[in-house]
């Protein structure tokens, strides 16, 4: 799938993955404390959540649209399940209403885009922003919802605790990671998917449903940000809603994006978030052992990826042949 | 007789409701003459969060006593949103406006603007470079400079600490950021190295960065001693990341907020934070409201020309402090007054 693109051996996904090599060795190389297990470990639960994110954001990119609610989704949930234990819900109906919320909001998606034929992007622009004021206005008292409800052990074990050593998290996210490879590789909605984002409307007369897969497509994302959203409440105890509004949906993009999933659709796959995670997290959490000042910080990430960007701008040139439709 | 008499009642009777009236004291009736029918315009960074929910508190109850009309602009979050509004306020010519705003420069020429329109002005909380006539908040500086005291007195090497401590900044260009870093980088240095700053980040007030950047850092300085927070909300993110290293008994949290107890006291009980620096958001609130109330009374002649400043008082919280009146809480605010 990634032929069609690929005129110089190195694809950007090769490019990252080498960036990222790089860092990863300079790091290695100069930081002590940046080679000691604990830290590597940490560096994968602090990217965890994008990562996860980011896994969610791929699979509507690959069935070529884009999930631009899938952080209010993350932030507004959650914060209803917080304030349902809150006001004294058994903890496993507030998790049960925060999922139904999650997945009516991706239903909500995958009609515009499947029936009303709305463009992906506008209408999750759409939805995301209904979405925080419905539940912030309708749901919520507050922006910020802190968990006061004496919940079991479990819960708070699922973003704090780990297991063998291993932070929850960074196993929620390899999970995640291995239930989507699944699906995409195995399960033969994941195969149409690819079909679908490759050619809609080839995939359309040889078949294929497009549109209850659109459906099924948003109705996962949707989850995947749920899910995200618990482990960053447990994690916290709290949920501040204002995340929703923030440009953290960016990240989630750059994440999917620079890691070779072509915007176009019906590319890439679950390997190509994990090496865009993986450089994200090498360069934050490098950068925060140096103590680099947080203006700098943001210098040197906008550095790295516009030269992954224009390393594969050159390397890969774009002309009638490779680029289609849908390209950005 | 009986005419006498009857005019004497007539008289009695009349007169009887003008026992029950308020004696014109010579202020009473001219003060509330001078808020009725006024209007005041309150402009926060955003609704929905303890500080400016506690704040709006004293307005409201006065808009209903008082009979002025309170109008409320709620840019959630948006430095954009917040000076269009602020630039829409000042045509709406309001008598007052009260801002909170969300960087130092962000409605810098707007307050000249509407200082020029004759609007009094009153910012709240985040110093903003252009003074108004009022000032209601923390004096940044001072605070900074309490919690980091209280970082050497926990973690100064000759108190026996390891004399590390970290920082974790909010948005770099907010006041609580840009003076409270000037005061714990010359606090440090006056401590004649008894502690030094081994990490200086910053979270954009967001408690899952602030979480993922201290895990970082206490990986990368195993005898960290003391972490200074800039705001509770942000701050138990930190918390979080201490929790999960298994260091609560070996590293200090030193946060700051409004005390609302949701963020503050139950923090401190839990052992979330060890110091917590309270710029009480409910006597923020009564400061306000009267600070308006003077205001409307007495307009002054040309806004913005003898800025007043009223910092309010800090309160340093820890186990040993803290009593029943250390915190508020928003719900018994809202129900009983500030």
């Amino acid at each position: 799938m990634m032929a069609a693109r690929t005129r110089s051996p190195l694809s950007q996904e090769m490019i990252v993955a080498a960036i990222a090599a790089l860092l990863f060795a300079a790091f290695f190389l100069t930081q002590p404390v940046f080679r000691t297990t604990d830290n590597l470990l940490s560096l994968l639960q602090n990217v965890s959540i994008l990562g996860i994110l980011g896994l969610g954001m791929a699979l509507s990119i690959i069935g070529r649209g884009i999930d631009l609610s899938i952080v209010t989704v993350m932030a507004m949930s959650s914060a209803w399940v917080l304030q349902l234990a809150n006001s004294g819900m058994p903890l496993w109906v507030a998790l049960l209403a925060g999922l139904l919320l999650s997945i009516a909001v991706g239903l909500v998606n995958g009609v515009l885009i499947a029936f009303l034929e709305v463009p992906a992007i506008f209408a999750t622009l759409a939805v995301a922003t209904l979405n925080y004021g419905v539940v912030r206005t309708a749901l919520l008292d507050d922006n910020l919802v802190y968990l006061k409800a004496d919940v079991p052990a479990w819960f708070h074990a699922i973003g704090g605790g780990s297991l063998f050593g291993i932070p929850n998290p960074v196993l929620l996210f390899a999970l995640v990671c291995l239930l989507l490879h699944l699906f995409l590789r195995y399960d033969i909605s994941g195969r149409f998917l690819y079909a679908m984002g490759e050619n809609p409307a080839a995939a359309r007369i040889t078949g294929i449903a497009n549109r209850p897969l659109t459906l099924l497509q948003y109705a996962i994302c949707s989850v995947i940000g749920f899910g995200a959203g618990m482990i960053l409440a447990s994690t916290i105890g709290s949920v501040e809603t204002r995340i929703a509004r923030s440009t953290m949906v960016y990240d989630v993009i750059l994440v999917a994006v620079i890691g070779g999933i072509g915007l176009s659709g019906g590319k890439g796959g679950v390997r190509n978030v994990i090496i865009g995670t993986a450089l994200i997290g090498v360069l934050l959490n490098g950068m925060t052992i140096l103590n680099t000042p947080y203006t700098v910080q943001n210098i040197i990430k906008s550095v790295i990826l516009m030269l992954a960007i224009v390393a594969d701008s050159i390397l890969n040139p774009r002309d009638e042949q490779t680029s289609q439709q849908g390209d950005i | 007789m009986r005419k006498v008499l009857t005019t004497v009642l007539a008289g009695f009777l009349t007169a009887a409701p003008a026992l029950a009236e308020k004696p014109d004291d010579g202020l009473v009736f001219e003060s509330a003459e001078a808020l009725k029918g006024k209007t005041v315009a309150y402009l926060p960074i955003a609704m929905g969060f303890d500080l400016t929910e506690a704040w709006v508190t004293g307005l409201k109850q006065d808009a209903a006593t008082w009979g002025y009309e309170l109008t409320i602009r709620d840019p959630n979050w948006s430095v954009d949103a917040g000076a269009q509004a602020f630039a829409q306020l000042i045509q709406e010519q309001p008598d007052v406006i009260v801002v909170h705003p969300p960087e130092i420069q962000a409605y810098a020429r707007l307050i000249q603007q509407a200082e020029r329109a004759g609007i009094a002005v009153v910012v709240m909380s985040l110093k903003a470079s252009t003074n108004a006539d009022y000032f209601i908040g923390p004096d940044w500086y001072d605070m900074a400079v309490e919690q980091t005291r209280s970082a050497i007195e926990m973690c100064g090497k000759s108190k026996g600490g390891s004399g590390k401590i970290a920082v974790m900044q909010g948005v770099l260009t907010n006041p609580t950021s840009q003076y409270g870093i000037q005061a714990i980088e010359a606090t440090v240095a006056e401590s004649g190295g008894d502690i030094e700053i081994v990490s200086n980040q910053a979270a954009d007030w967001d408690a899952s960065k602030a979480h993922a950047i201290a895990t970082t850092v206490l990986q990368a300085n195993p005898d960290l001693c003391g972490y200074i927070g800039m705001w509770d909300n942000m701050d138990v993110g930190i918390a979080a990341a201490i929790r999960e290293a298994g260091k609560q008994d070996k590293v200090k949290l030193i946060s700051s907020g409004g005390g609302n107890r949701d963020s503050a006291c139950a923090n401190i009980e839990n052992g979330n934070f060890a110091t917590y620096i309270s710029y009480d958001a409910a006597s923020q609130a009564r400061d306000l409201m009267m600070v308006v109330r003077g205001l409307l009374q007495n307009p002054p002649e040309e806004p913005g020309a003898h800025p007043v400043a009223l910092y309010t008082p800090l309160r340093a919280i820890d186990k040993a402090t803290m009593h029943p009146g250390s915190c508020w809480s928003l719900d018994t605010l809202q129900a009983y007054g500030p």
